[in-house]
Order: C-alpha cells, then structure tokens, then sequence
C-alpha cells in the first residue's frame, strides 16, 4: 500500500429515515483506496455497496439519510463534514461516478454533447466550442465510431452499451482521480458487458485513474479488480488481494458466495445455496451477523460483532473462528 | 428423441408492426424460422441477448401471441393456424408460465392463498375444503410453511415470492411450463434454491420445461439440452456438455468467451466487437456476420440453415456445411483452435 492512500474510509456508519426510527444500513465500514488502485467491492442486494459509494460523495437525500460516524477523508479533507459548495467542486472533477441504468442517468432532451461539456464547462471554464472540440475527443475515447457525428445525438437514439460509453465519457471528462462504477454493466448483455469492462481497463491505465467498481458479480470482480471488499449485511466482512481472495476465501460467507455461483466450465453439480436469508438492516442479530446462516458457527460467535482483523498482512477478516485459526488473535 | 415430442416447434416466424418516429409502418422480423422439440421431463435452455426473441417465443409457446408463421404443436394438438382456439382449450389447463419478476406476478392486495388458488377457482370442480387443502400442500412443495396462506405478498422476499409463483403455476398439476427468467432478479444465493426447486420439482413431477434466460451459467445448472438464440434466429442447438465444452457456433464461443470467470488468473481472449442488429434492417446473409471473427464471403449473401453437424447437434453456420464448408467438422475444430 502507498504511503497515503487517495481516500480513507473510516468507520462509516450511515443510517436512513424509516417509519420506526432510524435504520443502520451501513455500519463500521473502513478501508482505503490507493492513487491507481483498482478496488472492487462485491455484495448481494442489502449489503450497504451502494449505499457506501454514495455515501463517498454524500449523495444521499439529505432528510432521509444520516452519517452517524466516520470519516471519508480526501486530501486532507472529510468530506461527510466539507461544507456542500465545496464537495461540489470535488463531485465530477476529482470523483467521478457512474451508475448501473444509463437511461435514467441521462437527460433525455439534452444531446450527449450538452451532457459531456455540463462538467467540462463548470470545472473547467471552458468555451462552448472547446468543450465541444473536448467532447468528441472523450467519445473517441470512449471508442465510439463517428464520434464528430454522434456527439449531436440524442441519448434515445444509442444502444444500452452506447449509452454506457457515453457515461464514461462524462465520468472522466475533468480526468477524476477516482472513478466510481456501481454496477456499471449490469444492465447490459454479456458481449457488451465484455466491451465496457474492457474500455475501463484501457482508460484506468491510459488516464492513470483508481476505479472503485461495485458488483454483485463475482466474475467482474474478479476479471476486473486487484483489491475486493466483501460486503454483508451493512458490513466489510473480508478485505484481501484479488487471487488470495479467490484462491483462499476465509470468511464463510465469502466462501458460500463463491460456492453458490453457478460455474461455465467443468463439472455441473447441483447448485449450492447459502440456507437463510440476509437480516433486515433493524433486525437485531446476537454478535456476528452472519452467524444464524453460518455453518461453522460457535458460542463465541454469537457473543459479539467480531472485528474486522489483519491476518496476514493486506488480508482482513471479520470472523472470529477463521482469525483466531489463522494465528492472528 | 420420442416419435412426438411434448413441444414441437416448426419454422416458426413472429414479426410485430412498428413504426419509428413520423415514419412508415415496418414490419419487425423478430423470430425467424425457428425449430425445436422439447421432450417429456426435459428442459430446454433458450439462451440470448436482449432483443434476440426469447422471450417473444416463449409467449408464442403459452398461447400469449399468435405467431405469424409456422407452427406449434403442444401435447400433440396444434396451438396455431385453424385450429389455435380448440388447440389452446385442450392443453391451457397443463400449460404454465413462470416470470422473471414475482412482485408484479402478484397482486399486493390479494392474500398469497387467494393468488395460489386462483388456477384452480378458474378450473372449478372442488369443494371450498378440498382447494384450501390443495393451496397448502402447493406451499409446502414449494418450500414455504403450510400456514401462510393468509399473508401477503409484502410479507415476503424476492425468492420467496418467486416460490409462490411458482406454487400457483404448479396448482393444475401442468405438464410444460415456461420460465422466463425466473431467477434474474434474485441474489445469487436466492437464484440457486430456485432452480434446486425447480429442479426437483421437475424430478418428482416428470415436468417439462423452456427455461429462458440471458444467463448461461444458470441455464448450464438446470438444462438439459441448449438453444442459443442471436436476433431472432437459433444459430446453434446442442446438449448441454457439449454445448458448453465444444461451442460450434462461433457466437456461441463469443458468448461463452464473454462470461466473466469468477478465477482472477484467467487470461481471456479477444473481446468481440459490434452490437445485436437493428431487426427491422437486419444485416443480409447471416446475421452475425457484421461481428463474427470467422466471416467469409458467403456469409453476407447466404442465410445459413440449421442443420445437423454431429448427432443431436445442430449448428446454423457456413463453417460446417457439408457441401461446400469442410466436410470434415473435427478437422475444422482443429483448425479453429490452431
């Protein structure tokens, strides 16, 4: 790990409004994201990804969402406490972010070139014409043919994976030095999902930027990440290297995870299925919150919410059993 | 294959009449030509991209559209041409259709008891005891407790309501039923208890199915035989083994290829260009020849037939045609992967 890593997430904790009170969705999340890194952050529907990247850009409406502690901090900044006028001039220019539906994340009546120079414009005080001039550059960019034709299109008349592309182009217009994708092709069909993992590869080394990518898929992550975050139930839950991590899953949920995707090669078994389901984000589960699903469960487990710990230098967990086996307790 | 199988499917052709922005009506070719059989107890894989007409032919299968060409012929009554109306009244009541999304499945103010009896209200003929006794045995095929008839569907999960839906689809005791997506809206531990439930389902109930789904990986867990469908026409049609292990087609290999691997050290191949063509203009000749990586000239004048390139395998594609292709299909597989 470099010495200062581009952001710090410290212990971040977010909670949403709902008609019994305030709810913990996210709680105790902690970890870093190097200049350059390539970080992915992998969880089924609830398990606080989102909600975590949001929360990285304070995206969240404001009456509805609570930070209830942590840090995110940026350049010697924390930005969960910046004042809103100056986290406005770091959205878009240093951070980036694009989405999974890149339909409702488009104005319909606006063309893709209104759409790309909005940031070009605002960050960067540029002229019509050279924000213009800028924007067919980040089409080509973003491998689109015709790129001087298609900049004066409007977005119902691209493709899904068209539309994506063209997000991109607006998500590293100010050159970020962070990019955030959740589920950047989850929308979209396989061949082109391929296409668009592929141009956030090239463009992450061409513009030399850190990608933070979200995905429930664990075949994206682990085609497209160096560092993968495990997230259940509101909570990291392991942190590692990617090929130790696929190699060596330590925290049993990591492990069921990996065993319930259905495989493309080899033997076909009959699918294995984690027993349970996910706890709401207010039920109250006793210590480990994994622990009424896990199989390798034990009294020690359900006494206390076990701490995230280092096993074996960049490799954290967050299970007491598997840690304490591993000689780090 | 059985001399008449449970579903067959001749040339079929579907084309729906659209209309851009201020222009002429056109015709949209959406399904063309397409052929199968299901047999009793099998399940049959429909694979392919958004707008390739999965899910337009699996709407053909249950009588929701009628297609403009070719026909269906289910439990051996024909379900098209003159005889569509008596057809669907002989096989409707063994005839089901699972969705991809349970919510909109089912009716939020309707007591989940209510929606899984709802079948059998329509088909009469049982007391108020005997339906009550059937709801409850139904949720207890399905995996959910016996009592919870009186809930709602708010009550539940995603994968649980999908098993509910599937409770109702199963209330008729039916003998095909079409899943269309079924698990493409749930996480990846609820995806796998239910194509199990599906899988075991089938077992005990000697149920055929058309499991329709862009997800190869899932169709590679539950399917028995695959077809791969590309803008509308099936480009290749295998077992499963083989279908996955020796992809002939080569968008099947492209799609293949595509699937990420949850396995970091995999080195993958080039990625294939190019995006699903317009079906109103579709390309000429084959209709993967605009993104195809093995495109010879032939390929952008002549449609390909789907025809039979090894026993119960059949591929639509000029690389295996035996007249003026090469003749020899394991040669060529060698060349391939030279």
């Amino acid at each position: 790990m470099p010495s200062a890593p581009l952001v710090s997430i410290d212990d971040l904790t977010v909670q949403f409004r709902t008609d019994r009170g305030w709810s913990t969705a996210v709680e105790g999340v902690s970890f870093d994201i190097g200049d350059g890194d390539c970080v992915g952050v992998v969880g089924e529907s609830g398990s606080g990804k989102s909600v975590t990247a949001l929360s990285m850009l304070r995206l969240h409406a404001r009456r509805t969402a609570r930070f209830a502690g942590g840090s995110v901090r940026y350049d010697g900044r924390d930005l969960l406490r910046i004042p809103e006028s100056d986290l406005r001039r770091i959205r878009g220019r240093d951070i980036a972010m694009v989405f999974q539906d890149p339909m409702s994340s488009l104005n319909p009546v606006l063309t893709i070139c209104d759409q790309i120079s909005e940031s070009l414009r605002l960050h960067q005080n540029m002229s019509r014409a050279d924000a213009r001039r800028r924007a067919v550059e980040l089409l080509d960019l973003v491998r689109i043919a015709d790129a001087g034709r298609r900049v004066d299109e409007y977005p119902h008349r691209l493709s899904g994976g068209m539309r994506q592309r063209v997000m991109i182009a607006i998500a590293i217009a100010c050159r970020p030095r962070l990019l955030i994708a959740d589920e950047p092709t989850t929308a979209l069909d396989v061949t082109i999902q391929a296409q668009i993992l592929e141009l956030l590869r090239d463009l992450r080394a061409e513009l030399g930027m850190a990608v933070m990518l979200i995905s429930h898929d664990l075949g994206v992550i682990a085609e497209f990440a160096r560092r993968v975050i495990v997230m259940y139930a509101g909570r990291v839950v392991e942190d590692a290297p990617v090929d130790v991590l696929f190699r060596r899953p330590l925290h049993p949920y990591t492990e069921g995870l990996m065993a319930s995707v259905p495989a493309i090669e080899g033997e076909t078994a009959r699918l294995y299925s984690i027993p349970g389901r996910i706890p709401d984000p207010d039920e109250v589960v006793a210590g480990c919150r994994f622990g009424p699903r896990c199989g390798y469960a034990e009294p020690v487990c359900r006494a206390a919410m076990p701490d995230l710990v280092a096993v074996d230098g960049d490799h954290r967990v967050r299970c007491t059993p598997r840690s304490r086996a591993a000689g780090a307790v | 294959m059985a001399a008449h199988a449970l579903v067959e499917v001749r040339d079929l052709d579907m084309a729906f009449r659209t209309r851009r922005a201020g222009g002429r009506p056109m015709m949209q070719q959406v399904l063309h030509k397409l052929s199968f059989d299901i047999g009793e107890g099998e399940t049959l894989g429909l694979v392919g991209e958004s707008g390739s007409g999965k899910s337009t032919a699996g709407r053909i299968l249950v009588g929701l559209y009628e297609p403009t060409g070719g026909s269906v012929r289910l439990f051996g009554r024909d379900i098209t041409g003159p005889d569509r109306s008596s057809g669907l009244a002989a096989v409707r009541a063994r005839l089901q259709f699972v969705f991809q999304d349970p919510h909109a499945a089912l009716n939020p103010r309707m007591r989940i008891g209510e929606s899984i009896a709802e079948p059998l209200d329509i088909a009469g003929g049982r007391s108020r005891r005997d339906r009550n006794g059937r709801v409850r045995e139904l949720l207890e095929m399905v995996g959910l407790p016996r009592d919870s008839d009186e809930r709602f569907p708010h009550e539940f999960s995603g994968g649980q309501r999908q098993r509910i839906v599937i409770a109702r689809a199963l209330a008729l005791q039916p003998g095909f039923i079409v899943c269309d997506e079924p698990v493409s809206a749930l996480d990846v531990s609820m995806q796998a208890q239910i194509v199990n439930l599906l899988m075991d389902l089938q077992a005990k109930f000697g149920l055929s199915y058309l499991f329709i789904a862009h997800d190869l990986a899932v169709v590679r867990a539950i399917a028995h035989r695959v077809a791969v469908l590309y803008a509308g026409s099936i480009v290749e049609v295998a077992p499963k083994a083989e279908l996955y292990s020796q992809p002939q087609h080569p968008y099947t290999q492209a799609l293949l290829d595509a699937v990420p691997r949850a396995d970091p050290s995999r080195v993958r191949g080039p990625v294939i260009g190019g995006e699903v063509p317009s079906l109103m203009v579709p390309p000429p000749g084959c209709r993967f020849h605009t993104r195809c990586p093995q495109v010879m000239p032939r390929c952008s004048v002549e449609v390909p037939q789907l025809r039979e390139t090894r026993p119960g395998r059949q591929t639509s594609c000029h690389l295996y045609d035996p007249v003026a292709g090469t003749p020899d299909h394991e040669k060529l597989q060698r060349k391939v992967s030279t």
